[in-house]
């Protein structure tokens, strides 16, 4: 009896009924899980009355006795995520008697007591996770203020939890884009995440959002895949596509065709969802670039068999592929090696002494040698529950030094479309707010630093924390005038870039092993600190064409 | 307007230029012109040439961007040109690289030296005016560099942490000759003096989000214009750090110029969605004072061609180089009717408007108040928007002088109206002089055409007209009683009624009071048996007649109450009345009607001898409603005007008609939104401390929820006048004292009741004594002295 049976979901009431837990007050959450106790002692016991008056007396009653015991079986994985990830200390004490409780007096009534699977990462051990009781007091209320928003702890905030600054914007802007004003329905919002989620696959945020959606009222037989949406929703799919895999395809005339003629969209509302899209892929990277695991108590987070896990198994089966571009033996730049070579491309200015034809060809060749990357081959196999939300799943990533028509398609200059005067202003014009939201997190992401390289302290990371963010938008063929791309060589080393292209581009293919092959002597926390800097290039990339493409139909 | 196009036309060079335009085949992202403006130099990722500017039109002069190895040096980001030596041109590249040119180099390529000093992007380049070899530049890398052009170096360097600086300008030589002013990527305005790179003179936060762009004001040091991605353009007080106006773009604004020789008049480009130029007037911060809209794409670039007002150029992401002439331009505020509408919280609508340019027509629809306009000239000549601060003073004007008035018209009104006490029509026209002479046409109106409506059937007696109507009820009242009486007949005994009740009340003492209350109740108990004869009144087919006439009665009856002077009285009288009036309720049902019957019978009781059935006393009420509907259901349209007055916010109006009408419409109108109206306007007339007319509403209101109001907490306390102790057992002894309190100090007796006392050298005594005292003499009974004032 897994959780999610194909088609069928969990409806509202179900979802909701650990919400309520969900409380600052020390005092309403403790009456809040009294009564979701004494709800689930009568279900035990069979002398259920209804919970709410949405589940009529019938399926409760009689035979309803196995009904009950049915409904607390669907929620008993919750119980086990609140044990797991609930930051108040109180709650998790309760649950764990509870689920005690449940152990002994549910195997009678043929009560399965699911286990966790997973950790919070495929890749980073436990004991190197941000815990959720952590002692850092900003972290801890961040920790607080998204189990508050979400009525959970979900993964990818924990593993953000390194960088509690850039969890602040983070989580701001993920809350107004998903529950704050803004001219698209809630339940549009969760569907258009859950579109973005599927062109890479990323079930982790598929089944975050279809919870989602159905908590926001959304009409459920919209999941049962794309054919039973409106055409509007419909509508958007081939700008998701494109964004997704090939941003520079994008131009006014896709913008056109969406807000012309029935049921169209209207510019604000685009523009929500071009943001929205953007930032699920983006995040969709970020998922697999850390290796974040199911939520617990999701499907593939818990299990009621045994110790051994299946999905573990699986996965460790899925990372032991070897991928063409990863050398075994490394090339891995030592951070003592990169430091030299900071220091030395800081002194000498090469830029000075090209011409820009050289500064072209240094673009152009970082360009083509990304081409020659290539990622790795492990393709994975499309989940089917996924797979439903997706069209044209073979669509992916094409290098751009390889689109076909360079002339057509020139590269994007960032110096003529900046995401700080223009990308900002579009943002804002249509959709309130947003842009401010964004340039924080922008901000945050590209000047995060603690002055650390691995062990060393006091490191100046600019230049390579601008050769990440500039090879990602090299591959999108955005390029920076006063940028000299030869750095981008200096400063990245093959296994890396493949890495970067890898989670950028084809982020489903990352495996456990490219994970730790690359930057050996980087911390877990720098680690996802590159992720983020892939995340947020990712999506201000994405921003800067869509964005680009809508200034254009408008002017 | 007119004389200034004048000037304006006068101060023009003696050439006369064109609007006009040139492909520069490739995105202009800067433009920049030499010292006379008679040529200009154009930059872009794909474009470097400069072009003379003659008045037919553009000439292309030169082409800079050739020679072997055209790179991203030849890519200006943005272009200053010297403003002594015509050969000399800076640009700043999107590289990083600041490179001079000159064009008296003999070889193709005119590139004279790149300065490589800058990591990143080149935002601004900007010579100074007068010392020729100083060049500073601003960089997304976050430092500002001077350059010295004969030693091909930097000067000095300035820096403020690596937030990008967006723009950099020297001050006007004349006014702040080594001052310059920089903005960041942060929204923070520096003001640096050139000579010291150790740390700014001036800094403060300008702007949320980036500043664009800076300019100092030309012929004003104190003036210094900044604008931003936050759509704002603002104009500084630099002396005082004070921003003194914000002009709100629609978009993020590119670049600003101050328009030259105009104290008040910038020039804007947007960043995005907007491909105008808007020349706007700091002093009207929302409608652009002239607008051109030539380009296609956002305008990347503009100057005014050589300082001289009327003649702009600009360069557009659509590659064309604009000339803009003034004349041209469009002008957004000129095709703006300048109207301005306002409401006060009294409900008065202003209004003004011009039909003409310049002519103002104002008016206040507030019953034929004018208020004074005040017209304040300009002594700025250049000042096109002379007659834009007078619309606005208009408006606070009568904001100011209006309210005065406004309260004095529902004051004076409350004060003066005659709720009840006469015959409708008398009170209706009454009171409609009583507005009239308020200055409230409508409402005065309302009062007239009240007066027709109800009171013509009284007119129609004479004339023999009865209406269809009435001639239906008299056909309904012949078959059901046997009675029918001569109509003359009864109205000779109603008039006989009226006069002798008259007679009654002029009076005016106690004594009489007392009597009618003592009919009024015997009346009352009477009625539980007996009822008077209806059927001699209803008989005679003219109901409503009666009805008037029976309501004049009933008012004669207790004209006493209103025109009684002292409130001292009422209290008593009231609860009487409500005796009698709850003791009918059981009898005669809990709506008007009964209680109209009551009262009617109260009247008649006098004159006619009881003796009639139940039934009949039905006939009354369906006889009521007849009278209310008259053929034109003008009751309804009745109820609308009021309900009509309500909604606009005047409750007097409604309440008082609906006193005076008595209950000839309230039937129609919702109870609660009845006791709404009242309660209201009772409150508004608290507020005026209107007390008594409070009071008096409360009394003929009428409804149950509202005449509780005055018979709630009634309770008077006294305190002993010698020890200042609660007098509890009775409100004369004291019982700690041991004393009587108040003596009559005409007949030495403790008063019991009610006692009147002067407030001037406070004695008194009862009522009763100190009223006929007084109506003989004026000084004070106790022989004091006092004149004391009774009224």
């Amino acid at each position: 009896m897994e959780g999610l049976m194909d088609g069928v979901y969990r409806d509202e009431a179900s979802l909701r009924f650990l919400h309520p837990v969900a409380n600052r007050d020390r005092n309403v959450r403790k009456h809040a899980f009294d009564a979701i106790v004494k709800t689930v002692e009568t279900w035990l016991t069979g002398y259920a009355t209804p919970f709410n008056s949405l589940e009529s007396i019938s399926s409760v009653n009689g035979i309803g006795g196995n009904i009950a015991i049915g409904k607390l079986q669907e929620r008993v994985p919750d119980f086990l995520r609140l044990l797991v990830e609930c930051p108040f200390k109180d709650l998790r004490d309760k649950t764990k008697c509870l689920l005690d409780d449940l152990k002994k007096k549910g195997k009678s009534k043929g009560l399965k007591i699911p286990k966790r699977l997973n950790n919070v990462s495929f890749f980073i051990p436990e004991n190197k996770i941000i815990s959720v009781d952590t002692k850092d007091e900003q972290t801890q209320m961040l920790f607080i203020d998204a189990f508050i928003q979400n009525n959970r702890l979900d993964h990818i905030t924990q593993v953000m939890g390194y960088h509690p600054h850039y969890l602040d914007c983070f989580l701001r802007t993920q809350q107004y884009l998903l529950r704050g004003d803004g001219p698209l329905p809630y339940h549009y919002r969760h569907y258009i995440a859950i579109m973005a989620a599927g062109r890479h696959q990323c079930s982790y945020l598929v089944n975050l959002h279809t919870q989602e959606f159905i908590l926001a009222g959304g009409d459920p037989s919209w999941l049962s895949g794309l054919h039973t949406i409106p055409q509007k929703l419909r509508d958007l799919y081939e700008i998701n596509k494109i964004l997704a895999h090939r941003p520079w395809l994008i131009s006014k005339d896709h913008i056109a065709k969406l807000t012309k003629g029935k049921d169209n969209w209207s510019v604000s509302e685009l523009v929500h969802a071009l943001i929205l899209l953007s930032h699920f892929h983006a995040l969709s990277s970020f998922v697999y670039g850390c290796g974040i695991t199911p939520e617990v108590d999701h499907e593939g987070g818990y299990t009621y068999s045994g110790k051994s896990s299946p999905s573990n198994s699986n996965s460790a089966s899925k990372h032991s592929s070897p991928s063409s571009s990863f050398s075994e033996s490394g090339g891995d730049l030592g951070i003592d090696v990169l430091m030299e070579r900071m220091k030395k491309l800081t002194e000498s200015d090469e830029i000075n002494d090209m011409t820009s034809e050289e500064l072209l060809q240094q673009f152009e060749n970082v360009e083509n040698q990304s081409a020659e990357i290539t990622a790795s081959a492990n393709i994975p196999t499309p989940r089917k529950d996924v797979l439903k939300f997706v069209v044209e799943p073979d669509f992916v990533y094409q290098d751009f030094a390889k689109r076909g028509t360079p002339c057509d398609i020139p590269s994007f200059r960032a110096q003529e479309y900046s995401w700080e005067d223009h990308g900002f202003s579009m943002a804002n014009r249509y959709y309130s707010e947003i842009g401010t939201l964004l340039d924080d997190k922008f901000t945050c992401a590209y000047n995060l630093t603690y002055y650390t390289l691995g062990d060393k302290m006091n490191v100046d990371t600019t230049m390579f924390r601008r050769a990440v963010w500039n090879y990602i938008h090299c591959m999108y063929g955005i390029r920076h005038d006063d940028y000299n791309y030869a750095e981008v060589n200096q400063m990245l080393e093959r296994n890396l870039k493949a890495y970067i292209k890898t989670v950028t581009c084809y982020p489903e293919r990352l495996t456990k092993k490219e994970y730790d092959s690359v930057m050996r002597e980087f911390k877990h926390s720098e680690k996802v600190h590159v992720n983020l800097m892939l995340l947020e290039a990712r999506l201000q990339g994405e921003l800067l064409y869509s964005l680009r493409a809508v200034m254009q139909h408008m002017t | 307007m007119q004389t200034v196009q004048k000037i304006v036309h006068d101060r023009v060079t003696p050439s006369n230029p064109k609007t006009m335009s040139i492909d520069c085949g490739g995105i202009v992202s800067t433009i920049a012109q030499n010292r006379d403006g008679s040529q200009v130099v154009v930059g872009g990722r794909t474009v470097f040439k400069i072009f003379n500017v003659d008045d037919e039109g553009f000439e292309e002069k030169h082409n800079l961007r050739v020679g072997k190895h055209v790179n991203l040096n030849y890519c200006a980001a943005d272009i200053a040109w010297n403003h002594i030596d015509d050969n000399i041109i800076a640009t700043g590249a999107t590289n990083g690289a600041v490179v001079i040119w000159d064009l008296n180099k003999l070889s193709r390529c005119k590139q004279e030296h790149v300065f490589q000093e800058h990591k990143r992007t080149i935002n601004r380049v900007s010579f100074h005016d007068t010392e020729h070899r100083c060049l500073l530049s601003a960089s997304q890398d976050g430092s500002m560099k001077l350059f010295d052009l004969r030693k091909k170096e930097v000067g000095l360097s300035f820096s403020m942490g690596n937030i990008s600086i967006r723009d950099v300008q020297f001050g006007p030589s004349n006014l702040s000759y080594f001052n310059f002013a920089a903005a960041d990527e942060n929204g923070n305005l520096m003001i640096w003096d050139m000579r010291r790179n150790e740390r700014c003179e001036r800094q403060f936060p300008a702007h949320s989000g980036p500043v664009f762009s800076v300019n100092w004001h030309p012929e004003d040091r104190t003036l210094f214009a900044t604008a931003g991605r936050d759509k704002t353009i603002k104009v500084w007080d630099l002396v005082k750090q004070k921003c003194l106006h914000t002009i709100y773009s629609i978009a993020s604004v590119a670049r600003i110029k101050w328009r030259p020789q105009r104290r008040y008049h910038i020039a804007s480009c947007s960043l995005l969605v907007d491909c105008s130029i808007n020349i706007w007037d700091v002093r009207r911060p929302y409608v652009p004072f002239a607008t051109f809209d030539n380009h296609k794409d956002v305008t990347t670039s503009i100057i005014f061609k050589n300082k001289d007002p009327y003649v702009m150029l600009s360069g557009s992401k659509d590659s064309l180089l604009y000339q803009h002439v003034f004349r041209d331009a469009k002008r957004p505020g000129e095709e703006l009717v300048p109207a301005g509408v306002d409401v006060s919280v009294h409900g008065l609508v202003g209004h003004a408007n011009s039909n003409k340019q310049g002519k103002l027509n104002t008016n206040l629809d507030s019953g034929g108040l004018m208020a004074g306009l005040l017209h304040k000239k300009s002594t700025d000549r250049h000042d096109h928007f002379v007659d834009v601060a007078p619309y606005m003073q208009v408006f606070l004007d009568t904001g100011q002088v209006v309210p005065i008035e406004e309260l004095s018209w529902m004051v004076e009104s409350a004060k003066r109206y005659l709720l009840t006490g006469k015959s409708i029509e008398e009170l209706c026209k009454h009171n409609a002089q009583v507005s009239l002479s308020l200055n409230r046409g409508q409402v005065a109106q309302s009062w007239f055409i009240l007066s027709t409506l109800f009171c013509t059937n009284q007119c129609d007696i004479k004339p023999q007209h009865p209406n269809r109507t009435t001639s239906v009820s008299v056909s309904r009242h012949v078959d059901k009683s046997e009675n029918d009486k001569n109509k003359s007949n009864k109205e000779v005994t109603v008039d006989t009624d009226d006069k002798t009740v008259d007679d009654g009340t002029s009076g005016n003492s106690d004594d009489e009071i007392d009597d009618k209350e003592l009919d009024s109740r015997l009346s009352n108990i009477a009625r539980g048996q007996i009822n008077p004869d209806w059927d001699i009144f209803f008989g005679d087919g003219e109901p409503g007649s009666f009805d008037l006439r029976a309501m004049n009665n009933f008012t004669a009856n207790n004209k006493e109450e209103w025109i009684l002077p002292s409130e001292a009285f009422h209290p008593r009288h009231e609860i009487l009345d409500r005796e009698a009036l709850s003791y009918t309720f059981p009898h005669g049902g809990t709506d008007p009607h009964a209680h109209l019957a009551m009262e009617n019978e109260l009247s008649t009781s006098v004159v006619t001898s009881p003796n009639v059935d139940q039934s009949s006393n039905e006939v009354l009420t369906t006889d009521m409603r007849l009278v209310q509907c008259p053929d034109w259901e003008y009751v309804n349209i009745v109820t609308d005007m009021l309900k009509n007055f309500a909604s606009e916010g005047d409750v007097q109006t409604p309440v008082c008609m609906l006193i005076v009408l008595q209950d000839k419409i309230r039937p129609y109108i919702d109870v609660e939104l009845e006791e709404d109206w009242f309660l209201s306007y009772i409150d508004l007339l608290g507020r005026f401390r209107l007390w008594t007319i409070a009071n008096y509403v409360i009394k003929l209101s009428n409804l149950p929820q509202i005449s509780m109001l005055n018979q709630q907490s009634t309770t008077i306390h006294v305190n002993c006048n010698t020890c200042t102790r609660p007098l509890h057992r009775s409100s004369w002894l004291c019982d700690r004292c041991k004393t009587i309190t108040n003596h009559c100090c005409i007949c030495h007796l403790p008063v019991k009741g009610l006692f009147l006392w002067c407030q001037g050298c406070s004695h008194g005594g009862h009522l009763q004594h100190v009223k006929d005292w007084f109506s003989r003499n004026a000084e004070c009974p106790t022989g004091c002295g006092h004149i004391c004032e009774y009224a």
